[in-house]
């Protein structure tokens, strides 16, 4: 009987390096860095950004319909909208402190936005390097839609809009009017500007494109996908758009045509 | 009927490119939009210009060589129909066409519209095959495939490897290849024991080469046969899994 | 003329490929990589013969001209790969497939071969499976079958339309691992234009960059060509714009013996050129005429529109004729009867060159979905390329080129008359005789680059241990590269006034007209005056317009079509001394009384080699006999 030495074929010349395996040009790669931590190395790539993007953007989808029906409270009136201010910051008691819970989710909030624009921000680059040379005649998209395509000017908006909204109404600098511990009558001061009516509705306007096209590519992202309900995601993303803007929408716009008032 | 075609010409990689007008007079629409530069081809050599470089070789839509941005779209307006297969008669009559190359880093121009696609090579290197080497294989029936499963498989792997997907993405992102590429062997039973490292290693080369993923869904209207986005989610989803799984107990490559 | 010896081993020929396979050299797998292997081509059967190379540790370089290993020709047979698994339990075996194919292929194939090839097709399947093809199943998970091209068992797998390209992807997936881990270099866009012999023995090859012009050697202990077939001398073919002759060709002129390049098949079913101006003609499935019936009017110079011509004015000449075939009679019976109803102007179509075939009957028996159900996508390729909508108008269908039995002459190891130089798929001409069985052509393919050149191999490579491959400076290398720039300035630097595509076209239709599917002394004597003629005046008139060093594809198209211009002659010579019909190659002189071919078997039963002489001397006939003992000869009947 003769034996036979196993020898492994895997690996004889010991793997081959990018000149190697083709022997031939195919133009520079783009550069990646891939860190060793699993954590870093799944951020370091576009598929893991954007199940990062995915699941913060669902957060702050979260945010933005909790943010609308609180605010909606504006219709029934200075008391209950006031209360509803002071609820949020007894929210968690007694089991927290006063305010913590507030000031948990508030930071929960900052680091979901936070994830959401720097992963943005980057996919943003890849995309860039990933086609240098545009097309030099008329695009004709049958998919990519407006929403889908200005994303990245919707989020800038919105990003923006967050921050005048900060100044505005929590931080007052940019309102005037602000008299602290009064958000009723903040807001109404605010809405009755008409240039800030506008900047609200735009900025909103903004928000549901942005929600339109996330939403739904959200599912996508985190690979929710089932032919079953799939078209279910569309449905969902143009109500949730559709709910917030109106929404949203309607709170400057009955201010500043003078429905509501102080 | 008459065309007017808006050529991207370009001598080399390097070299800068323009668009050239060719006007075609009383050409048959039963042609194919190739056939129609194999004439304006001839007409060129006959006027001592150099012709058009094009790639393309089985023209029946299956080798996945052709690749032109005609009007804006890759392979032109007609959907599931690769450029070979795209015939003048779906195009109107008295029309200026723009004609590009595909553009992308991962696809440098050779020339004119030629583009090298050999990162695609790349791509299936890394890791889009199951391990089997020649001779080590069990009778083909005592794997038994579940019919739905090879055919969503076979849904999968009639990529013909063209990159309109890459062309038509708003991103320049090869991710409905390579999703193809991965659901294809990841369907199927013989492609479990690699199924996490492979994505893994997919989903790494694909992006040393090509844009991200945004969900734009054009690479599902571009593609010639009409490969579904749904692959995509199946991609991302394994990608997350494969960081998520103990891979040594749930009999899994490491 | 010499006595070929084809190596065939000795003993029952169930037993020939077991005992040859212990009776072989082995390389010791530590050793396998002192060897260095050239692949030229990587369809079926040059990626399956890179990637097990690869596999058993041999370091391959392969070259191919396409951008993408995965877009060889392979890529686009449709129909489906035969192999005696007998599934079905049918009846089929591995004799059964051998039996089929040596009497398909009109007793010209060497048995030996064959047998082998039926029992290797068994591995194929497994090992296509195992890869990850997707091949068609049954609710309960097994493989489906189905009957193809007239045979009497289903023994064809398939994954739906596709199945070339599924086979393929798979072998080139297998290839794309073993260039991951640096077994095989892949030089794509690289196109080989010269063979280099040493002292009688293959030992590289010279290729050209199509991307930069570079002209570069590329040095072997073995060379392997799997390049494909020559049915694209036709100009109008089935085959992929690319596929050429010129890497057997080339061999050819240095020392390789071509085989029966006469031996062409013509597919029935294809879509006529609608102009001039038709690139390449585009198969449609063979399965239709399961439905389909083949009419044209029964009156020559009948313009009417097909809806308008009773049945009493139609002429279903193949029910007529074969009453117990009918429309399914053999792709070469039912060829040669399309082209003799256009000859005598019956022919219909705005350019009067093809015939019905027509589903209303089927439409009006089983209902327009069961048609849908079973040939929906052939209907939609063939609505997108005639623009005819074939539920409604039947369709029309003339028979092109499209697969080439013929080609460089190899011994039962798959090695040519010149040591060191391996055939594989459609590039040799060894498993199909004077015709070929559908589904049969991508068994041969991956049989030949999976089980037999990685066991034939090591018989030629193990005594040359210790050998290092000749150098690229070897006077031999230097020789062949000055020959390849030559050609190439004298192409570019042609100042002729016709477009190459010119030549081509030209030549098909000698080809076609004379040597298509019916050839006479007569019209092939035209041929071989007409055919140096034409290349007289393609080195004189022909015009190349670009240079050497960027992609030129006027270049690469120039080349291809010099060499079919030198091996469309020899096709023809070839077509000239076989005095008699057999297969694909029908000669008018010898037919029997019903019009079938008649075959000569006390003078012919032999495969025709031929070997190179020079350029303006005959090509000198060496003969290989065949012997059947295993298969009775007999005469085919579809009456
Ligand atoms: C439309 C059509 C349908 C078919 N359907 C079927 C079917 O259903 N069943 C079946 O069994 N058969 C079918 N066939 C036949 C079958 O597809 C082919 O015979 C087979 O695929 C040939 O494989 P191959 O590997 O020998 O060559 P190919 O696949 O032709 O590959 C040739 C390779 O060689 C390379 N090459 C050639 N010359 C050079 C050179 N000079 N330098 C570098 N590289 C070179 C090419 O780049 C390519 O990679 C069909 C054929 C056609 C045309
Ligand atoms: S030329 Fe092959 S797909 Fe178009």
């Amino acid at each position: 009987m003769t034996h036979t030495q196993e020898v492994s074929t895997a690996d004889h010349r010991g793997g081959a390096d990018d000149a190697d395996r083709l022997a031939r040009y195919t133009g520079p790669p783009i550069p990646v860095r891939r860190p060793r931590h699993p954590v870093l190395r799944f951020w370091s790539t576009a598929v893991g950004k954007k199940w990062v993007m995915a699941l913060s953007g669902l957060a702050l989808l979260g945010f933005v319909l909790a943010h609308m029906v609180g605010n909606l409270k504006l219709y029934l009136g200075e008391s209950h909208f006031n209360e509803y201010a002071e609820w949020l910051r007894d929210l968690g008691e007694p089991a927290l402190p006063r305010t913590v819970l507030l000031w948990g989710m508030r930071l929960g909030l900052i680091a979901a936005f936070g994830l959401h624009i720097v992963a943005a921000a980057q996919l943003t680059r890849i995309n860039h390097k990933a086609r240098p040379v545009q097309y030099q005649s008329h695009r004709d998209y049958v998919a990519a839609n407006f929403a889908s395509r200005t994303m990245r000017w919707t989020g800038v908006i919105v990003a923006l809009f967050v921050l005048f909204h900060l100044a505005d109404l929590t931080w007052g600098n940019a309102n005037p009017d602000f008299v602290p511990g009064d958000p009723y009558d903040n807001v109404i001061a605010s809405f009755q500007r008409v240039p800030v009516a506008i900047i609200y509705i735009v900025a909103n306007l903004a928000l549901a494109f942005h929600i339109f096209h996330g939403a739904w590519s959200m599912f996508q992202s985190l690979g929710w996908n089932n032919p079953r309900w799939n078209a279910v995601r569309r449905y969902f993303a143009a109500t949730f758009a559709a709910v917030i803007a109106i929404g949203n929408i309607s709170m400057p716009l009955l201010v500043v045509t003078g429905v509501v008032t102080k | 009927m008459d065309l007017n075609l808006k050529v991207w010409r370009q001598a080399g990689p390097d070299a800068p490119g323009r668009f050239e007008t060719y006007a075609m007079r009383g050409v048959s629409e039963d042609m194919s939009f190739l056939e129609l530069f194999d004439v304006l081809n001839e007409q060129l050599e006959g006027r001592g210009e150099e012709p058009v470089a094009f790639d393309h070789d089985c023209r029946e839509g299956i080798c996945g060589s052709c690749a032109m941005m005609i009007g804006g779209r890759a392979h032109g307006p007609e959907t599931g129909t690769a450029t070979c297969q795209l015939h003048l008669r779906k195009l109107v009559d008295g029309d200026t066409i723009a004609v590009e190359p595909w553009r992308a880093a991962g696809f440098p121009i050779i020339k004119d519209l030629a583009v090298d696609r050999a990162a695609f090579d790349r791509i299936v290197e890394a890791g889009g095959y199951i391990t089997a080497p020649t001779g080590s294989a069990r009778d083909a029936n005592e794997i038994l495939v579940p019919k739905e499963a090879a055919d969503a498989a076979m849904d999968a792997a009639a990529c013909i490897g063209c990159g309109a997907c890459v062309a038509a993405c708003p991103n320049g992102a090869a991710q409905l290849f390579t999703a193809a590429k991965y659901s294809h062997l990841s369907l199927l039973p013989q492609g479990q024991p690699e199924r996490y490292t492979r994505v893994v290693a997919l989903v790494e080369e694909t992006e040393r080469w090509f844009g991200s993923c945004t969900n734009h869904g054009e690479c599902e209207k571009a593609c010639p046969k009409e490969i579904s986005i749904d692959f995509i989610a199946l991609l991302n989803r394994d990608y997350v899994k494969a960081q998520l799984k103990n891979r040594a107990l749930t009999g899994q490559k490491r | 003329m010499t006595t070929l010896d084809a190596k065939i081993p000795a003993g029952p020929i169930a037993e020939k490929w077991d005992n040859h396979k212990f009776s072989a050299k082995l390389v010791n797998p530590a050793n396998k990589r002192k060897f260095e292997v050239i692949v030229v081509g990587s369809g079926l059967a040059g990626a399956s013969a890179g990637a097990t190379l690869g596999e058993l540790g041999y370091r391959v370089t392969m070259l191919t001209f396409h951008d993408s290993p995965r877009r060889a020709h392979s890529i686009a047979a449709q129909g489906g790969i035969n192999a005696a698994k007998n599934y079905r339990n049918d009846g089929d075996s591995v004799h059964r497939l051998f039996y089929d194919t040596v009497k398909g292929g009109d007793y010209r194939a060497r048995e030996a071969n064959v047998y082998r090839l039926a029992q290797v097709s068994v591995n194929i399947i497994d090992q296509c499976v195992a890869q990850g093809v997707p091949f068609a199943r049954e609710y309960g998970g097994l493989l489906d079958n189905r009957s193809f091209g007239g045979a009497q068992v289903s023994r064809t797998f398939y994954a739906r339309g596709q199945t070339g390209q599924q086979l393929l992807l798979g072998a080139y997936q297998a290839l794309a691992r073993q260039v991951h881990l640096g077994n095989v270099k892949l030089h794509n866009r690289t196109e080989m234009l010269d063979l280099v012999v040493k002292d009688g023995v293959a030992c590289g090859v010279v290729a050209r960059d199509l991307i930069t012009g570079e002209v570069r050697s590329f040095s072997g202990h073995a060379v392997v060509l799997a390049t494909g077939g020559y049915g694209n001398a036709f100009y109008l073919s089935t085959n992929a714009k690319a596929s050429n002759v010129t890497a057997a060709w080339r061999a050819h002129r240095r020392g390789a013996l071509m085989a029966n390049p006469c031996y062409t098949q013509i597919h029935p079913t294809c879509i006529p050129a609608s102009d001039d101006f038709q690139s390449k003609l585009t198969l449609m499935s063979e399965s239709l005429r399961n439905d389909g019936r083949i009419w044209v009017p029964r009156d020559a110079g009948d313009a009417r529109s097909p809806d308008q011509i009773p049945e009493s004015d139609r002429d279903y000449y193949l029910e007529r004729r074969y009453p117990a075939f009918g429309n399914l009679v053999p792709r070469d019976v039912a060829s040669r009867a399309a082209k003799r109803e256009v000859d005598e102007g019956r022919g219909v179509g705005p350019l009067k060159n093809g015939v019905y075939l027509d589903f209303g009957a089927a439409i009006a028996r089983l209902g327009r979905s069961v048609i849908e159900q079973r040939y929906g996508n052939l209907f939609q390729m063939y609505e997108r390329i005639a623009g005819e909508d074939p539920y409604t108008v039947p369709m029309r269908i003339y028979p092109a080129v499209h697969y080439t039995m013929g080609g460089l002459w190899v011994d039962y190891n798959l090695m040519s008359n010149v040591p060191g130089l391996y055939v594989l798929g459609e590039a040799n001409f060894s498993d199909h005789g004077a015709n070929r069985l559908g589904a049969s052509a991508l068994m041969q393919g991956l049989a030949d680059g999976y089980f037999v050149l990685p066991a034939t191999i090591g018989d030629f490579l193990a005594p040359l241990l210790g050998t290092e491959p000749v150098p690229t400076d070897d006077p031999a290398f230097r020789e062949a590269e000055a020959a390849v720039g030559e050609q190439v300035r004298r192409l570019l630097s042609s100042t002729g006034s016709h477009p190459v595509d010119h030549f081509h076209r030209e030549l098909g239709k000698i080809l076609w007209d004379n040597c298509g599917m019916t050839r006479t002394a007569e019209s092939l004597d035209r041929a071989l005056t007409d055919i140096p003629a034409l290349r007289d005046e393609f080195w004189s008139d022909v015009r190349v317009l670009g240079e050497n060093e960027s992609f030129n594809q006027s270049l690469e198209k120039a080349g291809r079509v010099a060499d079919f211009l030198e091996f469309g002659e020899l096709l023809v010579r070839d077509a000239r001394h076989r005095e008699e019909s057999c297969g694909g190659h029908f000669r008018v002189e010898h037919q029997t009384e019903e019009g079938e071919a008649l075959r000569n078997d006390d003078d012919f039963a032999y495969v025709a080699a031929w070997e190179w002489t020079g350029d303006s001397a005959r090509p000198t006939l060496h003969e290989e006999p065949l012997a059947f003992e295993n298969v009775a000869l007999a005469q085919r009947s579809y009456k």
